[in-house]
């Protein structure tokens, strides 16, 4: 079982005041903090190893490199891929998504294909296939969503035709925090031969989750939401789709060989392989080995102790904030259903309001449309405040979270 | 001369439908900005004593203790400009 006092003793934020009090972090889902192990890993990187990595054999270079992959490696097991050569690094999930758009999309799709995204999407799963479809001249449908956000199945599955070529979706929302049936949908898109692009950003962080299991063909996730350092993330690919897939940038690190040829007067170029051929230019290596101490640190925790946690957390909210008469959660309510994440409104005060009267007794959430626009649209909401939770939350924070509502939602 | 740059560390436009403007005062001066801005502005309404309803020359917005107000429905840049030295110069 997770002892989230224990856990708080590795994260040095946590010790912060904000505005004379103790700081409540309930923003999970936008970044989470970063543990000494990882802090540590990122110090111990460059105060021992820090080199340039794949380019140099002298010892430092052989010892950055080999950390490296060890991060690939170590990100493979943690979401049971087959080995690193299916784990590409990105700058997080919008770059992991950009990277199939463009390097898988472009050659792929074409005048009669359609891509199938959902309207609980965040902004990085819509606005790359909208973009590159005024290049390729395919068109974008929208399965439709249910009032409370939740995804309509039927409608879903019979919104995937032979036309579809990639289903994107995401597999927890990052407004409502609802879990997706993963593999109903792979099953689906499968059975019409299209692809499936999970957007795991709000799911490997906080669930197990299993590539295998799931079926997906392609996953992308942050390490900044899984205490690993900003600027880090993992596009997960069967090896067989990254094989065909041609790369997204062009640099040093991607390619084995440019020869100049005198009779075309051009340069032919030869690949790395993978994952390198899609990690052009020198790579995130810190941002990379603060991932591996990420994961190991989750590991260790246990992603069912996480689940659990985040589960034991969102029910007791959830079950208070009923409680409070001008208060209204957004959204299914059923924690079991969800991950961590509770969106909702207090009346008579915008999002922002709720945002900074809880911030003045040092409680961070999010207000806005986190990014998700369409599905505010859908849930007819101007903005939502949104609270999650992670592993080092407690239900003392949200007893605090529940006083403060409580101060403000008084009519 | 005192300028309201003196007082505003950043503004920001705020994410959701209303297209509002959220300025953060600097953090040595947010105590004097806050009690310049209730001495000039108009009371409106005060929530829990954490959220102050505030008009001014027909712009209204919401004062936080914790520094930050959010302004309403301004027509751009030089509007919020010409609010904030009214309020604080």
């Amino acid at each position: 079982m997770l002892d989230p006092y224990k856990v708080r003793e590795d994260f040095p934020i946590l010790k912060r005041e904000i505005n004379g009090h103790p700081l409540v972090y309930f923003d999970n889902a936008a970044t989470s903090q970063k543990p000494s192990q990882v802090i540590d890993a990122i110090k111990n990187y460059y105060e021992r190893s820090n080199a340039n990595v794949h380019r140099a054999v002298h010892t430092l270079s052989q010892e950055a490199s080999e950390l490296y992959e060890n991060a690939h490696e170590e990100v493979a097991k943690f979401i049971n891929a087959n080995d690193m050569e299916e784990i590409v690094f990105v700058r997080g999930t919008t770059e992991a998504i950009n990277l199939v758009a463009y390097a898988w999309g472009l050659p792929n799709l074409g005048k009669n294909d359609e891509v199938l995204v959902t309207l609980m999407e965040h902004h990085s799963n819509i606005v790359p296939w909208e973009n590159l479809s005024r290049i390729g001249g395919f068109r974008v449908k929208y399965a439709q969503a249910n009032t409370d956000g939740t995804l309509n199945y039927e409608a879903f599955e019979q919104t995937i035709t032979d036309k579809t070529k990639i289903v994107c979706f995401s597999h927890v929302s990052n407004v409502t925090g609802i879990v997706n049936d993963v593999k109903r949908i792979v099953k689906a898109a499968h059975n019409h031969g299209a692809l499936t692009l999970i957007d795991g950003a709000q799911s490997v962080p906080h669930l197990c989750v299993d590539v295998k299991d799931l079926g997906m063909d392609l996953l992308a996730f942050s390490g900044h939401k899984m205490l690993a350092p900003t600027g880090t993330g993992v596009l997960y690919g069967k090896k067989e789709i990254l094989e065909k897939m041609g790369p997204f940038h062009g640099g040093g690190e991607m390619i084995r060989d440019v020869t100049f040829n005198s009779a075309t007067r051009r340069c032919s170029v030869v690949w790395a392989g993978l994952p390198w051929k899609f990690e052009a230019g020198t790579p995130n290596v810190s941002g990379g080995i603060g991932l591996m101490a990420a994961v190991k640190y989750l590991k260790n925790v246990g992603m069912k102790n996480v689940e659990t946690h985040e589960e034991m957390l969102t029910s007791y909210a959830i079950e208070h904030m009923q409680d409070l008469g001008n208060v209204e959660i957004y959204g299914p309510h059923n924690a079991s259903e969800k991950c961590g994440i509770i969106p909702f409104g207090v009346k008579g005060l915008s999002s922002h309001d709720v945002a900074l009267s809880l911030d003045a007794y040092g409680i961070m959430i999010r207000s806005g449309y986190h990014c998700a626009q369409p599905l505010h649209q859908l849930l007819k909401l101007k903005s939502s405040a949104r609270a999650s939770f992670y592993i080092y939350n407690t239900r003392e924070e949200v007893d605090k979270f529940i006083e403060v509502l409580k101060e403000i939602e008084r009519p | 001369m005192v300028t309201v740059e003196d007082y505003v560390a950043r503004t920001e436009g705020t994410c959701g439908e209303e297209k509002d403007v959220v300025v953060t005062f600097k953090h040595d001066r947010k105590n004097e900005a806050i009690q310049r801005i209730m001495k000039r502005a108009k009371m409106q309404k005060s929530i829990a004593n954490m959220i102050f309803e505030l008009a001014f020359e027909g712009v209204s917005f919401r004062l936080y203790p914790s520094g930050r107000a959010i302004f309403r429905s301004l027509k751009d840049k030089e509007e919020l400009h010409r609010v904030l030295c009214g309020l604080l110069l």
